[in-house]
């Protein structure tokens, strides 16, 4: 039997050891990525059904059901971005090599959603305002975010050396969260053509605000899902390219 | 007035969103597969040589 923690710092050490060792996450995720794709399934398809429910508004017509997928996506490209930086702060104070695999896995994931939450956008802003593109203070923070997560993939890439890649991709990770403020209060610091906040203010219908509801926690779920198994999948190829390196250098040394 | 048509907008934008998401999970899964198949075969090398 173990003694007990005796100070915080003891528990806490074994509270972050217990969900951090690489073995351990390997364990769970294994039921956890699946269950979060079963719960994001669930919702999703839930949310599609209340969308397509839904009646056209009044002003936007059925452009209304875009928001349905342009809300999450725009969600999500934050959310993601927040995790990244969370893992590039713990990789780079603790050096823990599961934080530093949770930054380069959410990377990719991250930009697919801002990609998608520009792209929607679009197709929502031109027959709304008449134009795809306009330079507002929302959309220019946006595309600056996608600009950050193209660095931040590159700038790992770049490098050979895993560790330095490491610690030069937490650091942007860690500047580029300057971003995720500038967004969010984008349409209140500056006038932009972007509308402001309507899910949190209550601005949005309930018709509309269920399925935008069940559709962002859809979202998270299938990024939990993802995440998750990109999150094995580095563990796996950083073992197996550990092991290929013992062999060459047995294979050096015979 | 006639309603505008809209579809031309609506359906690219649930096209490309369901693009995004199959490509999210072949690329995850793919990935996976590949990785956990390298990682076993080499650990199975290792186990061989005794470490």
């Amino acid at each position: 039997m173990t003694a007990p923690a005796t100070s915080f710092g003891n528990w806490w050490h074994a509270f972050v050891w217990r969900f951090t060792n690489p073995d351990r996450f390997m364990r769970w995720s294994r039921w956890g990525a699946p269950l979060f794709a079963a719960i994001a399934a669930v919702l999703g398809l839930a949310g599609l059904w209340l969308g397509f429910l839904a009646p056209p508004d009044y002003q936007q017509g059925l452009t209304v059901r875009i928001l349905f997928i342009h809300i999450p996506a725009a969600y999500m490209c934050e959310f993601v971005y927040a995790c990244l930086a969370v893992a590039s702060f713990l990789s780079l104070v603790f050096k823990h090599m599961l934080a530093d695999a949770a930054a380069q896995a959410a990377a990719p994931l991250g930009a697919g959603f801002t990609v998608l939450a520009l792209a929607t956008g679009s197709l929502w802003g031109r027959p709304m305002w008449g134009t795809w593109w306009v330079w507002d203070a929302r959309l220019t923070s946006v595309l600056a975010l996608l600009l950050i997560y193209i660095a931040y993939m590159a700038l790992r890439a770049s490098l050979d050396d895993e560790t330095k890649a490491a610690r030069a991709a937490a650091i942007l990770g860690l500047v580029g969260a300057v971003n995720l403020p500038i967004i969010h209060y984008s349409v209140v610091w500056w006038n932009s053509l972007h509308q402001g906040t309507s899910v949190v203010t209550g601005k949005l219908a309930a018709v509309y605000l269920w399925p935008v509801l069940l559709l962002v926690l859809a979202y998270m779920s299938g990024f939990g899902a993802l995440w998750l198994t990109r999150i094995r999948t580095e563990v796996w190829r950083r073992r197996a390219e550990a092991a290929a390196l013992r062999a060459a250098q047995t294979a050096a040394r015979a | 007035m006639a309603p505008h048509d809209y579809s031309a907008y609506i359906w690219p934008a649930y096209g490309l969103t369901a693009l995004v998401w199959v490509v999210f999970i072949a690329s995850s899964l793919t990935a996976a597969r590949r990785w956990k198949k390298r990682a076993a075969e080499l650990s199975g090398k290792d186990e061989r040589a005794g470490r």
